[in-house]
């Protein structure tokens, strides 16, 4: 990574970066000195602390939608932590490997968030005490493997979701945008390995949603996928869409839909400790 | 991106009154991208983010319009790969992997159908295709293409979404790209178990690794024959 060599680029376009930046060339050659030392995990609220200086603030809105999304990227961390830490409850290898990855990911995620919503200037939520059997409805999440599938599927389906659901809001600030897009369809990419993990022991499913099918997990769950099963995209009928043969399966399949911020809190607050 | 969006405002703050707008767009360009550190330094490479093969060949259009017909393109490749994939299947295929890639092409001719439609009279023509590279008789061939047109896929919608002015539009996008992750994720399962969201595509921040236009177009010229000039798409 070459950031002095990005400053300059961004000098030939803007010449007044570094007045905006910190009012002092020196500043910012200090500043790729300590970057050149420190993580790459840290650079990017670094520089995200920089760009905000230089362009002002980001609004409430956009903070809060941070904050909603730190809170489900800590539901899913903490879930990870202890199913990971749970002893007998996953199989070694490719699977105990793929929900190590996965944990990392989220544990990667709660960190730039809270970075992100520190460098706006806002106040990153603390963590919530959860009760991942929800109430009583998934009494085995850390002693059954198939009820901890089950429950990682609805959060990683439902966070794909919510993520989608804020992007309206996000576009204002086209640096929280990307940063939502590329973790939008990380979870989509968790979704479909445990969608399909559970496929091979027998779910009725497949990586992708079908209609508003929980895949067998039943009840509990039906609100994270109601709404998926529709097959109009604004006024374009996707069954039979110019004569090919897609069905309502397949049309359902293709697109998936949003969840509104109180759509997501109603289904995520029997997983928040009382 | 262009003078008609509706977040500048919020990203220029109060107190620049003496720099043109022309320098914060610019500015922009790479401000867009500052939190992906190597969608940056790579950026920076280049003098022009646009790409493709300039004033020449099948213009995508500018503003919405353009994105649009990026996606469309994209889809077309993808849908025309599936179908050919479906329609001569590699020796040794289960019927495990029929059935996912039946339903995966399905899901890209709807996508491609969806842009048509969205479209209307402003969509670019049909691509013609060069499939010469692809050993359709061959699972590693065809998997291992899969793997790479579902990973651009999603970087390139990543990549594209600050690109979209139109609220809509954007969430369109984001609708289809979530499926076209799990695609990626299925496909490169079907290769190595587990490889569904490994450190090729995913950074150490657990972000996808997103790509411009630009990126994705130097890519994916490879497989499609008709030139494209994304000359005019927004870049920020």
């Amino acid at each position: 990574m070459n950031l002095e060599n990005i400053i300059t680029q961004i000098e030939k376009v803007d010449p007044e970066i570094y007045g905006r930046l910190d009012g002092r060339r020196q500043a910012i050659k200090n500043f790729t000195r300590f970057a050149g030392k420190v993580t790459v995990a840290s650079i990017p609220i670094a520089l995200g602390t920089m760009f905000k200086k230089a362009y002002g603030a980001v609004p409430s809105t956009v903070i809060e939608v941070l904050n909603f999304a730190l809170t489900l990227e800590y539901l899913e961390a903490s879930f990870y932590e202890m199913g990971n830490a749970s002893a007998n409850l996953i199989p070694a290898g490719a699977e105990a490997n793929a929900f190590v990855t996965i944990g990392a990911h989220e544990n990667a995620h709660v960190n730039l968030l809270k970075g992100a919503i520190t460098a706006a200037m806002g106040t990153p939520v603390t963590k919530p005490t959860f009760d991942f059997t929800a109430g009583g409805n998934f009494n085995t999440v850390f002693s059954s493997y198939d009820t901890f599938l089950a429950v990682s599927q609805a959060f990683e389906d439902t966070g794909v979701r919510a993520y989608k659901g804020q992007a309206g809001v996000l576009m204002t600030n086209n640096d929280v945008l990307t940063v939502a897009l590329n973790i939008h369809s990380v979870e989509a990419r968790h979704a479909s390995h445990v969608r399909r993990l559970r496929q091979l022991r027998g779910a009725v499913q497949k990586p992708w949603i079908t209609l508003k099918s929980t895949g067998g997990i039943g009840a509990a769950v039906q609100p994270n996928y109601n709404g998926e099963e529709v097959t109009m995209q604004g006024t374009i009928e996707i069954v039979g869409i110019n004569g090919q043969a897609i069905d309502a399966n397949a049309a359902s399949e293709s697109f998936d839909e949003p969840l509104s911020y109180d759509q997501v809190i109603a289904i995520v607050t029997p997983f928040f400790a009382v | 991106m262009s003078s008609n969006n509706n977040f500048l405002p919020d990203l220029i703050s109060e107190g620049h009154s003496g720099v043109s707008p022309f320098s914060r767009r610019n500015f922009l360009r790479y401000a867009g991208t500052s939190v992906g550190i190597i969608a940056v330094a790579s950026a920076c490479k280049k003098d022009d983010n646009n790409g493709g093969s300039v004033g020449a060949g099948v213009d995508l259009g500018a503003n919405d319009i353009g994105i649009l017909n990026y996606a469309y393109a994209l889809e077309q490749l993808e849908a025309a790969f599936y179908i050919k994939v479906v329609n001569s299947q590699y020796s040794g295929i289960t019927a495990e992997e029929t059935a996912y890639l039946t339903d995966i092409r399905n899901h890209e001719i709807a996508h491609r159908e969806f842009f048509k439609n969205a479209l209307g009279d402003k969509k670019i023509v049909d691509l013609e295709v060069d499939f010469s590279t692809i050993d359709f008789s061959s699972r590693d061939s065809v998997l291992n293409t899969a793997k790479a047109f579902e990973d651009l896929g999603v970087s390139a919608y990543n990549g594209a979404g600050k690109l979209i002015a139109d609220v809509n539009y954007l969430l369109f996008a984001g609708k289809i790209v979530s499926v076209e992750a799990r695609h990626a994720a299925l496909i490169r399962d079907l290769l190595v178990e587990g490889s569904f969201a490994d450190e090729t595509v995913i950074d150490a921040n657990g972000l996808e690794k997103s790509k411009t236009p630009a990126e994705v177009l130097v890519i994916a010229k490879t497989y499609i024959k008709t030139s494209i000039n994304a000359s005019n798409l927004p870049t920020s």
